[in-house]
């Protein structure tokens, strides 16, 4: 009988019969289950384009992970393709995708970080212990930079912070029922209302001041982007109010530059006095909506503002990258020009300000520009606030004057280098900033100052190295870190990067090919990530050869 | 003025045009800059993400990608500088590191290895990273990533070009990769196959299977490329045939008007049934005493058991002796030929008019009558004019589009691309069809009515635009008739009232009516979810009212569109293979009009007009028809009721048959003819969008097969007629004699153009795009509002057959499958019949996807395989018509439209139920 059916069918119709056809519809199939679960998840909430990255943490939050069967639920609902979902979740660090042949991760994840103040005081062997003491019981995995360079080691069970971190305190928290995290006590609205909070704000929204006054005093006190690149304040919400309407806002808290973790210290300790600034600032270029892009890693200070999540890439704290991410697609950093102030988010001429750069908008005013400018040292002017960390006694954030020196910094401000350990050199600017020996500990600290030396002061985030730290491995977690968080977009960055790690990791480097290779990472990328990823490597071949040779 | 942009170039003053990029400036006064992920090809923004095509610009920190800055003026940009040449270097040995070498390549001459040896970047001093593993899950294309650089382009081609959506750049930094949906094998992702991504990758990470061997090298080269047109749907898709010994070895999309490089599926992988075995390459006699029957079915693979071997002389001989005995004796009437949609204009105006003269009857037809005839009826009647007033390019131009009653990613899977760019752009989509499908997702309404209640909702969009005083005034002031009629016509239709009717929220018909009445630019497109139904006229008119009250016509941006279904079904209508009309739709009853074609083809005419496809089936079972021609027409497939229909040809007397494979309609043949594929001739076509395109002769013709033009003029002299073309340009110059529509467009001129669009106003002049924007070709100049009635479908569902059955096509097959499911790509893709049900239909009948299903109607029983399909709406059963195993047009109604004659393949009344066997399981 099956004999005949089969010769039947070779008879009855053209085809070569190889294949059988499919069930369904090309592709993956949409579960019922999973699509009732999503939709629950969403509730009434708009099924907008720019809130991908929100609802992929909606459901990452309640279920620990991403199964495919709700990504392709959550994609059916929200009119995107599969695709478009899958490459955004799996562009951040803390999305977990769980296929359908794979197992999801246990429900506690420790993260622990192996930025470099970690590592120098023993992250990757806190790493390996709690890998193999927790085994099962929770996922433990690398991370970067959490911003608790002060309290070193760091990692974070879920989203609660371990400081000073040991197994013995790791298996405390996990122990303790609320994984999440309960908000730091700052200085709340009551407290900052009865210092005469907001009344600056009211005085602009009454029109007893003008926007041209802001502006004005911002000038005056030589405020300049505090998130890193130094732009001055001022004339940066001038250009962006000349631009057509509508305009928006989108604030900068995407901190991810290792060894920083001056915007958490304020958002954390007198938030209301960054969101005044904020508001100023808006209402001096007419934002008709502001955008906070908040780094996943400071959940303490999620519970006091509305915002948008980061979800776990240093690159979003590239102002483009952060656009794209707000928009809710992967953090990819934009081709200048055009800039920010003039095609920002969603297409409208955008002012993007670093926290701590709003935070003194309202001091600034209310004791006038003199105030801010009297500060400095060396013929600098203003209020700096450096987070130092690394081989100094009281490491933290320190508010210095600009121009302060590495030496003045340790001296003045740590309490001195740290018990037996002899001051070798220090990173002026974060991972990107460079290196400089000892021997150049008395430049002054500003914008514009350390560039003739291949560095630059960036987001103020000082790293202090001593004896006991071997520059080789020093250049070598720094470059590890911009091979994890290259978005890849570019060759020199993404390839670069990859290729550097592995010359870097030789024992005696190849410095003619290392110099090449840095050149044209600096000459070719496309954002700041890749141009000053090589500048580490750089200063240890220009100030410590003695270390790799 | 401020456009021209004047900056220095390597220390040249230059001027960029207005956007133009330094690259541009730069390629057009030929300095060479490397690139890999930008493409100058139409549809590709800059990327920049490569950075091969650094240069430096004199005072920035940094060098600039010049295939996308712009420059400003006095900008001083050095593209050779040492610094940039030492960039663009590095980059070259970042990504030649981790390729396989180029010996082992999977292609060795890629954009990437001819740019790496151009600037002497072949080889790598780093250390080469883990490959990943090759995928060569789908039967078309193999996925080889360790030859990927990560430029976009295949993201780009998929997301943004064709808007398929499926590629993806997943994961971050130097683990960032290529994904399909997520992450998963190419042949089990959403993938439709186009290729587009293929086409656009600059280093073999993407390849056509067909030129890879087992290890992924590249093992085929052509020797030769032939610019021709896709033998396929009505887009028609300029193409290039890559050749190797005379076999096609692959196929590239070219920059034709209605394409611009891209491709589907089918014209891009479905072309080797040229070659396939069942090619009849001998012409075939029918056997003695072997009988007809409607289930006499032959083996392709075998025709002997029916048919014996003759030389083309006896061949033809028997072919016209037959034909010419039942003229003699029985009168032209009782003849009938069935011409080509897929075939050439030429071969479409040599068939018509040797029925009109050899046979001596009007009793000519082709598919069209089954796919447009009543929207061509309806725009005839309405604005004195067969064809589209704008292309489908025009969507670049509008702000909100209309699809109803069409599945273009599955139909006109090109034409959808734009329509999806236009939605990127910031067009509103509106789609209209009872069975949902991909454009929903783009759609900001995806309006799924009750099936066949096309009339309700279109009244009550107009209702709406009547009461609200949205229509244009002025407009139907100046060029139309009958307003008034229909305005009183559409005051009954509220959408209150046809809420209940359509099943469409009052406030949405509202929402609706307002969008595309405000719309400064509307179009709308329509497919055979508007013509096949016994009302097709009627919904045709409607779309005409709206188009017309609302002033969306004539303009940029602005039109009616009928999709057209075959390559060439506007062009064979154009050419007169239509029973009431000559050529360019002049009326075969119309004293004066046959009065010039008599003189002109110097033979008398019938004056009455011919029947039409369903028509010519019910009169051989009425006697009165007795001997036909078909050429490359397969009714046994493709009419409705195709049991009745395969009845009538097995009754025939004589029936000659001509085509390149033994169709389900041959194996009902006294001679079959072989004939010649298109790639293997030269020919215009005419697509959707009155672009007339030369097809050009690629391959040498199989065994004795020959060209159609040849055999229908040797038939023509064996039935008297004095034929002597000499090649189908012969034949197009004397269209151009009699055929107004073709003025100014030459056969000389169509090889240096390739396609040119009519009306064309002089020799050396585009075509007009858009039409009718000063008036209409009627008597009085102006369009005419018809109103239209509900009315009820051919048969309603009723207990014993309470589903809905609807037809059409698939994104892989086309047509009744004759060339598509020898296609072996297709083939793989679409194996097997199928019928797609909702999941709730699904559940109450027991059924899991892929179970065998039983679908029956009044007229016959198919069994086949469920497929689940979340477009299907519940009580609905959406069957492909061109699976000869289970054919679904034994299951459709023959009743017709009373105007377009067209069956209502889109609606009859069915069940569904498991097969008997599967049900005592």
């Amino acid at each position: 009988m099956a004999e005949s059916s089969h010769q039947a069918r070779k008879h009855n119709h053209p085809g070569a019969g190889r294949r059988r056809s499919v069930p369904f519809t090309k592709g993956r199939q949409v579960d019922s289950a999973a699509r009732d679960a999503v939709k629950a998840l969403l509730g009434d909430r708009p099924r907008r384009r720019d809130l991908l990255i929100e609802y992929l943490h909606l459901i990452q939050d309640r279920y620990h992970h991403l199964s495919a069967a709700h990504l392709a639920a959550l994609a059916e609902e929200m009119r995107l393709s599969l695709a478009e979902v899958y490459e955004v979740a799996s562009f951040y660090a803390h999305f977990d995708i769980v296929k359908e042949d794979e197992t999801p991760p246990p429900a506690i994840t420790v993260r622990v970080c192996d930025s470099l103040t970690c590592e120098l005081s023993g992250g990757q062997k806190l790493l390996a212990d709690l890998a193999a003491q927790l085994g099962a019981k929770a996922r433990v995995i690398r991370a970067p930079c959490m911003g608790a360079c002060d309290k070193a080691p760091a990692c974070a069970v879920g989203h609660r912070e371990v400081a000073h971190a040991d197994p013995a305190r790791v298996a405390a928290a996990i122990a303790d029922s609320h994984v999440d995290t309960a908000a730091m006590p700052g200085k709340d609205y009551a407290a900052y209302i009865a210092a005469g909070g907001y009344g600056l704000l009211r005085a602009c929204l009454d029109g007893e001041r003008t926007p041209e006054a802001m502006i004005a005093a911002l000038d005056g006190a030589n405020l300049r982007g505090l998130g890193g690149a130094g732009f001055p304040t001022g004339r940066k919400w001038g250009i962006v109010r000349k631009e057509p309407a509508p305009r928006l806002m989108a604030v900068n808290a995407d901190e991810g530059e290792p060894g920083t973790f001056k915007d958490r210290h304020y958002l954390e300790t007198d938030p209301h006095r960054f969101l005044e600034g904020m508001l100023i600032a808006a209402w001096v270029v007419e934002a008709t909506d502001v955008y906070i892009y908040l780094r996943d890693e400071y959940p303490q200070s999620r519970q006091i503002l509305h915002l948008r999540r980061g979800a776990g890439a240093y690159i979003c704290g590239e102002e483009s990258a952060m656009i794209e991410s707000i928009e809710g697609k992967r953090g990819l950093p934009r081709h200048r020009p055009p800039y920010v102030a003039q095609i920002g988010l969603f297409g409208r001429p955008t002012l993007v300000q670093n926290v701590e750069t709003l935070y003194w908008v309202r001091d600034i005013v209310e004791k006038g520009p003199e105030w801010f400018a009297g500060h400095g040292r060396r013929g600098r002017k203003g209020l700096r606030s450096f987070s130092v960390s690394g081989r100094v006694k009281e490491p933290g954030v320190k508010l210095a004057p600009a121009g302060v020196t590495a030496r003045e910094l340790i001296d003045e401000f740590c309490g001195g280098m740290a018990d037996g350990h002899r001051f070798k050199g220090y990173l002026p600017g974060g991972a990107s900033g460079g290196i400089l020996p000892a021997s150049m500990a008395d430049l002054p600290l500003d914008f514009g100052t350390l560039e003739e030396h291949g560095c630059f002061v960036g987001s103020h985030a000082v790293v202090v190295l001593s004896d006991r730290d071997n520059m080789r491995e020093v250049a070598l977690n720094l470059m590890r870190f911009f091979e994890d968080e290259s978005c890849g977009q570019c060759t020199p960055c993404r390839v670069g990067t990859e290729k550097a790690v592995a010359l870097l990791s030789r024992p005696r480097w190849d410095a003619a090919l290392i110099g090449e290779l840095s050149q044209t990472m600096t000459d070719a990328s496309i954002c700041g990530l890749g141009q000053a990823a090589a500048n580490p490597v750089k200063s240890v071949l220009k100030h410590f050869r003695e270390d790799v040779s | 003025m401020s456009d021209i942009v004047r900056f220095t170039l390597d220390g040249e003053e230059v001027e960029a045009r207005a956007g133009e990029t330094i690259w541009q400036v730069a390629n057009r006064r030929r300095i060479e800059i490397p690139h890999l992920c930008y493409t100058p090809a139409p549809g590709y923004r800059a990327d920049g993400n490569c950075r091969a095509c650094m240069v430096e610009v004199e005072g920035e920190r940094v060098l600039a990608a010049s295939c996308i800055r712009r420059p400003a003026p006095g900008m001083k940009v050095k593209t050779a500088s040492e610094r940039a040449k030492a960039s663009r270097k590095m980059v070259f040995e970042l990504l030649v590191a981790d390729q396989p070498a180029r010996e082992r390549a999977h292609d060795p001459d890629s954009r990437l290895w001819r740019w790496a040896e151009h600037i002497g970047a072949e080889d790598s001093r780093f250390e080469r990273r883990a490959s990943s593993a090759p995928d060569s899950s789908h039967t078309a294309m193999r996925v080889n990533l360790d030859a990927c650089i990560h430029c976009n382009l295949c993201v780009r081609a998929c997301r943004e070009v064709q808007v398929n959506d499926v590629i993806g750049m997943a994961g971050r930094g130097h683990q960032a990769r290529i994904v399909f949906d997520f992450d998963d094998p190419m042949g089990k992702s959403t993938c439709v196959a186009c290729g587009e991504c293929v086409q656009a990758c600059p280093t073999g990470a993407l390849m056509p299977d067909t030129v890879l061997d087992a290890a992924g090298a590249k093992q085929a080269e052509a020797d030769r490329q032939v610019d021709s047109v896709c033998p396929y749907c009505g887009v028609g898709c300029q193409l290039t045939y890559h050749i190797k010994d005379d076999k096609l070895l692959y196929v590239d999309g070219r920059d034709g008007p209605a394409n611009e490089n891209r491709l589907c599926v089918k014209g891009r992988f479905g072309f080797d049934y040229v070659h396939h075995a069942h090619r009849l390459t001998v012409p075939l006699i029918r056997k003695p005493g072997v009988g007809k029957s409607a289930g006499g079915d032959v083996d392709p693979a075998n025709p002997w058991t029916h048919f014996r071997k003759a030389t083309w002389e006896e061949a033809l001989a028997l072919a016209a002796s037959g034909l010419k005995r039942i003229r003699d004796r029985h009168g032209g009437g009782a003849l009938a030929g069935f011409g080509s949609a897929k075939g050439s204009n030429e071969e479409a105006y040599m068939f018509q008019k040797l029925v009109r003269t050899g046979f001596g009857t009007n009793n000519v037809d082709h598919c069209t009558r089954l796919c447009h005839a009543s929207s061509v009826a309806a725009l005839m009647e309405g604005i004195g004019s067969g064809a589209v007033t704008a292309p489908f390019t025009a969507c670049k131009d509008a702000d909100v589009i209309i699809v109803i009653g069409a599945n273009p990613t599955e139909n006109h899977p090109v034409a959808a691309t734009f329509f999806k760019q236009a939605v990127k752009r910031g067009a509103k989509l509106i789609v209209m069809d009872p069975r949902g499908q991909a454009l929903k997702r783009h759609a900001v309404y995806m309006l799924q009515f009750k099936p066949n209640k096309d009339v309700a909702l279109l009244n009550a969009l107009m209702n709406v635009i009547v009461a609200e005083n949205l229509y244009d005034q002025q407009y139907v002031q100046a060029h139309t008739e009958n307003f008034a009629a229909l305005k009183e016509h559409v005051r009954d239709f509220t959408p209150e009232k046809m809420e209940a009717v359509c099943g469409i929220g009052a406030g949405t018909i509202r929402e609706v009516a307002r969008l595309y009445a405000r719309a400064e630019a509307g179009i709308i497109f329509w497919g055979m979810g508007i013509s096949q139904s016994v009302h097709g006229t009627d919904n045709a008119r409607c779309l005409i009212a709206l188009a017309l009250m609302t002033g969306q016509v004539g303009r940029p941006g602005t039109g009616l569109h009928p999709l057209r279904g075959q390559n060439n079904v506007q062009g064979a209508s154009d050419a007169g293979l239509i029973p009431m009309v000559f050529p360019d739709y002049r009326s075969v009853e119309d004293a004066d009009v046959r009065a010039e074609f008599e003189a002109f083809w110097k033979a008398p005419l019938d004056p009455k007009k011919g029947l039409t496809v369903v028509e010519i089936m019910q009169a051989i079972h009425a006697d009165r028809i007795r001997g036909m021609y078909i050429m490359g027409e397969n009714p046994a497939m493709s009419d409705p009721d195709a049991h009745h229909a395969r009845m009538a040809l097995a009754k025939l007397d004589h029936l000659v048959v001509q085509d390149i494979f033994l169709t389900e309609t041959a194996f009902h043949a006294d001679v079959i003819l072989p004939a010649s594929a298109w790639p293997e001739k030269d020919g215009t076509v005419t697509n959707t969008n009155r672009q007339v395109q030369l097809g050009r002769r690629a391959l040498p013709l199989p065994g004795e097969a020959r060209q159609d033009w040849w055999i229908i003029q040797e038939l023509a002299r064996r039935l008297g007629l004095d034929w002597n073309y000499a090649h189908p340009r012969d034949v197009f110059a004397e269209m151009g004699a009699i055929m107004p529509s073709l003025k100014n467009i030459t056969w000389a001129r169509l090889e240096r153009e390739h396609s040119v669009t009519y009306p064309a106003p002089a020799p050396d002049q585009p075509g007009q795009d858009i039409v009718f924007g000063d008036g209409f070709p009627t008597a009085s100049g102006r369009a005419k509002f018809v109103p239209a009635a509900i009315m009820p479908p051919g048969e309603e569902p009723d207990a014993e057959f309470p589903m809905i059955l609807t037809t059409g096509r698939q994104l892989e097959h086309w047509h009744t499958g004759a060339m598509t499911r020898r296609a072996s790509v297709l083939d793989d893709l679409e194996p097997e019949a199928v019928a797609c049900l909702s999941s709730a239909d699904m559940r109450r009948l027991g059924l899991s996807p892929g179970d065998p299903v039983r679908v029956s109607t009044r007229r016959g029983t198919i069994e086949l395989k469920a497929r689940l399909d979340g477009a299907v709406p519940a009580g609905m059963v959406f069957i492909p018509f061109c699976y000869a195993e289970a054919a679904a047009n034994t299951l459709t109604s023959p009743q017709l439209d009373p105007i377009g004659k067209i069956p209502e393949f889109k609606f009859c009344a069915a069940k569904v139920e498991k097969p008997a066997k599967a049900a005592a399981e």
